[in-house]
């Protein structure tokens, strides 16, 4: 499968269809979402800003995730030199630095009403921050080489490099101590939230992630593009 | 909302305008990228 989707026209061909049916699942998935998001009760101590919750931790999770594929695409970047490993990459970068970026925000205006203050140097929020960095760090450095190959394999060992600080966002609020919740979702016994604030989480954490692999497959097709044109500028330039 | 107005506004239309922004970039960028290789591709078949 991935053998027969590696090449970029067949890849192009097969997923030209699916990019329409994907934005329209994913306007579906955040109507409702955000119905749900209003129409669930607020908290008894948090008040309303639980609902910041149900933007918060998709785009958290979202910025791990996408950051995930970027290892396992960079990986086979550099070792197989898959023509659209690299274009992957390159692709997801953006978008992991937008969720990523909206999880700082959203999380600080969680933090000012609810810790009293903006920002605090603890683990989660430091690792996820560092994330961050790196998504730039990756996007910085791919527009600063302009050798293709050269570019790909700098920004994949990059990728790579970043990939230790996952289980460290992941742990942090156990090895340290740290103003953030521990996990509430994935625990032994199920999860420890309420039913009518987990159903607006789920479809949000939903529409996040078709949300993702819609932009993904456009910023895909994008950089297929500008692949292709470029070939055929420095064809038409040599002849 | 009442008290909580700001943040909890603040942060929905933060992530509408990083999304959003991301969603038109990505479109619009697709669409030159595209225009450009057409006229690439026209250009070369009339060479």
């Amino acid at each position: 499968m991935i053998n027969f989707l590696a090449n970029p026209e067949r890849f192009t061909r097969v997923t030209r269809p699916l990019r329409s049916w994907l934005a329209g699942l994913t306007a579906l998935l955040f109507v409702w979402g955000l119905y749900l998001c209003f129409a669930s009760p607020e908290d008894y101590q948090q008040g309303d800003t639980v609902r910041l919750m149900y933007i918060h931790v998709p785009a958290a999770w979202m910025g791990l995730f996408i950051y995930a594929a970027m290892g396992v695409a960079s990986f086979f970047g550099l070792i197989f030199r898959h023509a659209l490993a690299d274009a992957a990459a390159k692709a997801l970068a953006p978008i992991g630095a937008v969720f990523t970026g909206l999880a700082l925000v959203t999380g600080s205006l969680w933090g000012k009403p609810m810790w009293g203050a903006w920002w605090q140097w603890d683990g989660r929020m430091t690792s996820v921050l560092v994330l961050f960095l790196f998504y730039i760090g990756y996007i910085a450095l791919h527009a600063s080489i302009e050798d293709e190959t050269r570019a790909a394999k700098s920004t994949a060992i990059l990728a790579l490099v970043g990939l230790v600080n996952l289980p460290i966002i992941k742990f942090s609020v156990e090895w340290w101590n740290s103003l953030h919740q521990g996990e509430s979702i994935f625990v032994k016994g199920g999860p420890t939230i309420a039913a009518s604030m987990l159903w607006p989480l789920f479809v949000m954490v939903a529409a996040y992630h078709v949300l993702t692999i819609w932009l993904f497959l456009v910023r895909l097709d994008s950089e297929i593009l500008a692949r292709k044109y470029r070939a055929l500028r420095a064809r038409l330039s040599f002849n | 909302m009442g008290k909580y107005a700001f943040y909890v506004w603040g942060a929905y239309g933060a992530t509408l305008l990083g999304l959003g922004a991301l969603v038109v970039i990505s479109l619009r960028v697709q669409a030159q990228r595209r225009m450009v290789l057409e006229a690439l591709q026209a250009a070369a078949e009339t060479q």
